[in-house]
């Protein structure tokens, strides 16, 4: 029971070509630089554009098949753009009705109050479009998506047009929905926090090619992948909870046999979670530094180098058993330190981000 | 100043004339409208420059066809007449089809110009919301579009009250039948009763100072203020 989907598509700066097994459970993330057919990919899928070929079934429905192309109204979708896409006209209470009383299951009294409570717009009910904020409107959108209870909701870039502050309000409430609703999500996205702290699968577009798709684990464990994705630079580390609080209030989380520490966080003993590395937060020392505040100091050995970005950084991969971070340093540094791939160095890690 | 019988009879037939006219274009206008908005089609441009024809055709070329083409030789002329209507020259529905195509442009355009402002994204977010393309129509395209339905009634009734030469070509000067405000104003100058012709024109001025202010403090607030929602 998969969401199957072949396109084929000439768009003016590349040509889609996709040939694709999407889950239908959890959420999927749609990465890839801008101009990879994202954005493409997700409106086909909904039927608002339509390929020069194609073939799209969810679950056992056929949606389009040869001549046969189920018009994007009857399909069983919820749609959430990537600028606001209220209706001017209405109030955001007849924003949420619109969908709702077109559905062919409409929700019942007890989800319709979950979903608005879970996204926090109760308050705004009787106001215009125009007198929220970008991020309430957003909330709005993703409400009104939800409540023609879609079998799959597809998400362009919900947050491309909102600022960090709101991205992160509305990364909190995807969160919930993620863990309260029961939805498969496809969720387009450039940005490697948001994927790395929603997915659970994804799919790697690239010019208008599939690069490579799995669990988000596995594709993120793939260097090459990552390598030529990143705009911001990180590494995504699966660990383990070992103690919530030591005596130092640290929280201490095993990443293989690794042991991180990090100043105390909100986590339960065992609990899996995912640690977020930005290569601007690691440097690199020559001999171990014996009287430094940094907490995570390990002895790693250096994989690959890259080329120097034109304004004078390069990415250093370093390998410590089997886990792999990269390290953003000055070209000058690592001049300076004669670093070069096989050299045993010490890898400082300045800050740590817990994704969930 | 004062209007004369005839005068009052021209003047609600003019009347009658441009509401009938303003009627039949909104629905059959609005189609047309919305496919010059929507079409990706290579008759848009075609199609679109015919729809614009009589804003620069001269009446009397425009009233010359339409005689031809209307009268009992005429292609038109011919199907009214096997349907037993007789022909349309010099009737007022012969005038209603005349300013129908004479106003044409002036209903069309600032329909089309405001779905087209409504941009593509309105639409498909409709169709997501399990809206089919005529529910989409009513209950999304006509409410934010419409000021520009009202430009068009408003540009379409006032063109025809002020349309001449059509009418002087295909409805000829026949009162209480044809002969509309611009052609008793004629005929007044004519007799050179200067007066009569004086009380008529100077409210025709009026009349189209007004409609203009109206349009354009509407749209003056449309830009300006803010809030409005929830037909």
């Amino acid at each position: 029971m998969a969401f199957k989907a072949r396109f084929y598509l000439r768009q003016t700066d590349f040509t889609l070509d996709l040939d694709l097994s999407l889950p239908t459970t959890g959420v999927t993330a749609l990465y890839g630089p801008s101009g990879a057919g994202k954005t493409s990919l997700l409106r086909l899928l909904a039927g608002l554009q339509r390929p020069e070929a194609g073939e799209v079934t969810f679950r056992d429905q056929v949606w389009q098949a040869g001549r046969r192309f189920l018009p994007p109204h009857k399909r069983p979708v919820g749609f959430v753009f990537q600028e606001s896409s209220l209706f001017d006209h209405l109030s955001v209470r007849r924003n949420l009705a619109y969908g709702m009383k077109r559905a062919a299951r409409a929700p019942d009294p007890a989800q319709y109050d979950h979903i608005i409570e879970l996204l926090g717009i109760g308050p705004l009910m009787d106001r215009a479009p125009g007198q929220l904020s970008g991020g309430e409107r957003q909330r709005v959108a993703i409400a009104r998506a939800l409540l023609v209870r879609p079998q799959v909701l597809l998400m362009d870039e919900p947050m491309a047009a909102l600022d960090t502050a709101r991205k992160k309000e509305i990364l909190g409430y995807l969160e919930r929905l993620k863990s309260e609703l029961n939805i498969p999500l496809l969720y387009v996205s450039h940005n490697a926090d948001e994927v790395t702290r929603l997915a659970d699968h994804l799919v790697v577009l690239d010019r208008g090619r599939l690069r490579v798709q799995g669990p988000i684990r596995q594709v993120l464990a793939d260097h090459d992948i990552l390598g030529s994705l990143r705009e911001a630079p990180f590494t995504a580390l699966f660990g383990r909870v070992v103690s919530p609080s030591t005596t130092h209030r640290l929280t201490e989380v095993a990443v293989g046999d690794t042991l991180f520490r990090m100043p105390r966080q909100p986590v339960r003993k065992g609990q899996d979670i995912r640690l977020h590395l930005h290569a601007r937060d690691v440097s690199i020392a020559l001999h171990r530094p014996e009287d430094s505040s940094i907490l995570n100091i390990f002895d790693c050995r250096i994989e690959a180098i890259e080329e120097p970005t034109p304004d004078g950084q390069q990415l250093v991969h370093l390998r410590r058993e089997g886990t792999t971070i990269q390290a953003l340093i000055s070209a000058y540094s690592c001049a300076e330190l004669r670093l070069r791939p096989g050299r045993e160095v010490y890898a400082q890690i300045k800050a740590l981000s817990i994704l969930q | 100043m004062g209007f004369s019988e005839a005068d009052l009879t021209a003047i609600w037939l003019t009347l009658r004339l441009a509401s009938v006219t303003t009627l039949l274009l909104l629905l059959l206008g609005t189609p047309l409208a919305y496919w010059l908005a929507r079409t990706r089609s290579r008759w848009k441009g075609p199609v679109g420059a015919l729809v614009a024809l009589p804003l620069i055709l001269p009446p009397t070329v425009l009233g010359f066809y339409l005689l031809i083409a209307l009268g009992p030789e005429g292609p038109i002329g011919r199907l009214t007449l096997s349907l037993g209507l007789g022909t349309l020259p010099f009737t007022f529905w012969g005038l209603v089809v005349a300013s129908l195509l004479y106003s044409l442009p002036f209903v069309v355009q600032p329909v089309q110009n405001a779905i087209e402002s409504i941009g593509a994204r309105p639409f498909e977010v409709a169709a997501t919301l399990r809206a089919g393309p005529w529910d989409c129509f009513f209950t999304v395209v006509l409410p934010l579009a419409r000021p520009g339905f009202l430009t068009a009634a408003i540009l379409g009734f006032a063109h025809t009250v002020g349309e001449f030469g059509v009418i002087l070509m295909v409805g000829g000067n026949i009162p209480g039948v044809t002969r509309v405000i611009s052609v008793q104003i004629y005929d007044h100058v004519e007799a050179m009763d200067y007066d009569q012709a004086h009380s008529l024109s100077l409210a025709m001025v009026i009349f189209s100072f007004l409609v203009l202010t109206a349009i354009y403090s509407f749209h003056h607030r449309r830009k300006t203020g803010g809030g409005r929602y929830g037909l």
